[in-house]
């Protein structure tokens, strides 16, 4: 059943002194579905997001890209490999501009750290890259602004843009919708169903309405837990799931 | 053209001119202050660009100027230029690529208080021991030359310290400029970013404390030279706190600012001290230094560098001074 699976964390646990943030949850992320992680507050979905991106190591447990084992690796090296997140609360480099945000992001991947004698403004190839991705996510318009001056919710399609700006293969995304309008929610949406075409995504989300329509699979945690894992109808009429979280009307 | 840059070469410019209308005297205050700007350059690449805070700035400094003395022959002949000139500098640098492995480990102001302690053990290497020279220091007696440069003569020492600091602005200039530049910026604004985005930061940090412990001992060379003496106070903190004051003074997150800032450290310095001025409280010099120093960071929160930007958001009642900054950063 390994249908192209990008990205396996296998039984990862993450203890802090006695409260078990997460709790042996194993999840496959594979290439062109959107998986969904939902639960109450505390329930572990970002911790789950630290563990893949390798924020912080598990307690125990595996983390598998593309085939690979890098439980071991560094989060900067994972993220090299393929393994872009986006952060809940907003980490963008908010006294640079929406353009140097982005080509930053892109010379990840492209780093020539000794050509000392280069002006990193004039690099066409991150430029390049910096350009298509704001344009991607609608701050095509707002390449000169300062970051830190945008709105909450450009803020939120930069942090977006700054992850595909890496070219990763995997998306982890820790509440993009979180305060976003409607209107910039429809875009996101849109954005995220091109993007599961060649990308494997993970999608951390309260926003129920945008989850149960752009989600193949959707994962509930509860307290650490996962309690189910299935397609948006199987958890809609999971009993557990309604009494656990969706509430029971 | 821009600000900055007709300002760097009104500058510089000013600097070269300025023997051929000052004395002995001037000529040596400003060769004095110009090695202070480098050094204070140097510490500039790692607190207002990398977001470092060193405080052993001092250590890579004397290391240079003791490397200058140490290695010239002593037996009279000429010291090589070149050759003890990139001694000093490769010393310096390899004393700073050892003390940030491992200091590089901690951060906030652990790393601050690591730093001051590898200065101080590089301090009390040379004080009171054999290998510093006692407790009075070293005389260089034969100061280096190169073909017709001959560091003897007050004039060639001049152009050399000067050509020095425009070598080492222009340098670090292009450097925050570059790629390396732009991702220590990166690390100084958001480190966890930048990990999550894939740069190895460490690598990065480690070869930012490097180059300006490169470029500080490149300063120190040039100090020891000019006064063709080191002694042990050349490593001390207090020189590490000075350096930090002047970068502070001048504006953190620019070259320009280390710049003005050690010029108007030194310049107050030379000010309070002066018994023409304050007659015997003179000698009370370092209140006078502080309380203005103090001043001028309540009044002036980002340095002498934004300045211009200050006065103009005073009279035109706008808030622009930090967002115009903060463009440039």
């Amino acid at each position: 059943m390994s249908r192209d699976v990008l990205l396996r964390g296998i039984n990862l646990t993450r203890r802090w002194g006695g409260l078990v943030a997460v709790n042996d949850v194993s999840i496959a992320l594979t290439r062109g579905c959107v998986h969904a992680v939902i639960g109450t507050n505390g329930a572990g979905k970002s911790t789950l997001i630290n563990l893949l991106s390798g924020e912080f190591p598990p307690s125990s447990g595996q983390v598998e890209l593309l085939n690979q084992d890098v439980s071991h690796w560094a989060q900067s090296r994972r993220a090299r490999a393929g393994l872009g997140r986006s952060y809940q609360r907003n980490t963008i480099f908010p006294s640079f501009t929406v353009l140097e945000n982005c080509r930053l992001s892109a010379q990840a991947q492209h780093q020539q750290a000794w050509s000392f004698w280069r002006n990193a403004e004039a690099d066409a190839t991150t430029v390049t890259i910096a350009h298509e991705v704001a344009t991607r996510v609608g701050l095509g318009e707002s390449l000169h602004r300062q970051a830190g001056y945008l709105s909450h919710g450009q803020k939120r399609q930069l942090e977006i843009a700054m992850c595909l700006a890496t070219a990763p293969k995997v998306l982890l995304l820790d509440e993009p919708l979180a305060g976003m309008g409607a209107e910039e929610t429809e875009r996101m949406l849109t954005l995220l169903e091109e993007l599961k075409h060649d990308h494997a995504i993970l999608l951390v989300e309260h926003d129920m309405d945008a989850v149960f329509r752009i989600a193949d699979l959707i994962t509930v945690m509860v307290n650490g837990l996962v309690i189910a894992t299935g397609s948006p109808d199987d958890v809609r009429n999971n009993p557990d799931v309604r009494s656990a979280y969706l509430g029971d009307h | 053209m821009r600000y900055p840059s007709s300002f760097v070469i009104a500058v510089f410019g000013a600097l070269a001119l300025w023997p051929l209308v000052t004395g002995s005297y001037g000529t040596d205050l400003v060769a004095k202050i110009m090695i202070y700007a480098l050094l204070a350059l140097s510490l500039e690449l790692l607190v207002g660009s990398t977001g470092l805070v060193c405080f052993g700035q001092a250590a890579f400094f004397g290391i240079g100027a003791y490397a200058a003395v140490l290695l010239s022959p002593n037996d009279g002949s000429t010291p090589s230029l070149w050759l003890t000139l990139f001694s000093a500098i490769i010393l310096a640098a390899a004393y700073a690529f050892a003390v940030g492995t491992l200091s590089l480990r901690t951060q906030g102001v652990y790393f601050i208080m690591v730093t001051l302690a590898f200065s101080q053990m590089a301090y009390y290497l040379v004080h009171d021991t054999p290998l510093g020279g006692g407790t009075d220091g070293i005389y260089l007696y034969v100061k280096p030359t190169w073909g017709w440069i001959d560091l003897d003569k007050a004039s060639h020492m001049y152009g050399m310290i000067w050509l020095s600091l425009l070598l080492g602005f222009l340098f670090l200039s292009q450097l925050l400029r570059s790629p390396f530049g732009r991702a220590i910026s990166g690390i100084r604004v958001n480190e966890q970013r930048m990990k999550a985005t894939g740069f190895s930061v460490y690598p990065y940090k480690l070869a930012a404390f490097t180059l300006s412990g490169a470029i500080a001992g490149w300063a120190g060379y040039l100090f020891a030279i000019k006064d063709g003496f080191v002694n042990p106070e050349l490593l001390s903190w207090h020189l590490s706190g000075s350096v930090l004051v002047m970068i502070i003074l001048g504006g953190l997150g620019h070259m320009r600012g280390a710049l003005l800032g050690a010029f108007a450290f030194a310049l107050l310095q030379e000010l309070f001290q002066s018994e023409a001025v304050f007659g015997s409280y003179a000698k009370h010099w370092h209140l006078g230094l502080g309380l203005t120093i103090m001043a001028c960071v309540a009044f002036m929160p980002h340095g002498l560098v934004a300045l211009p930007a200050q006065l103009r958001e005073r009279l035109s009642g706008r808030n622009t001074a930090k967002a115009e900054l903060e463009e440039h950063a």
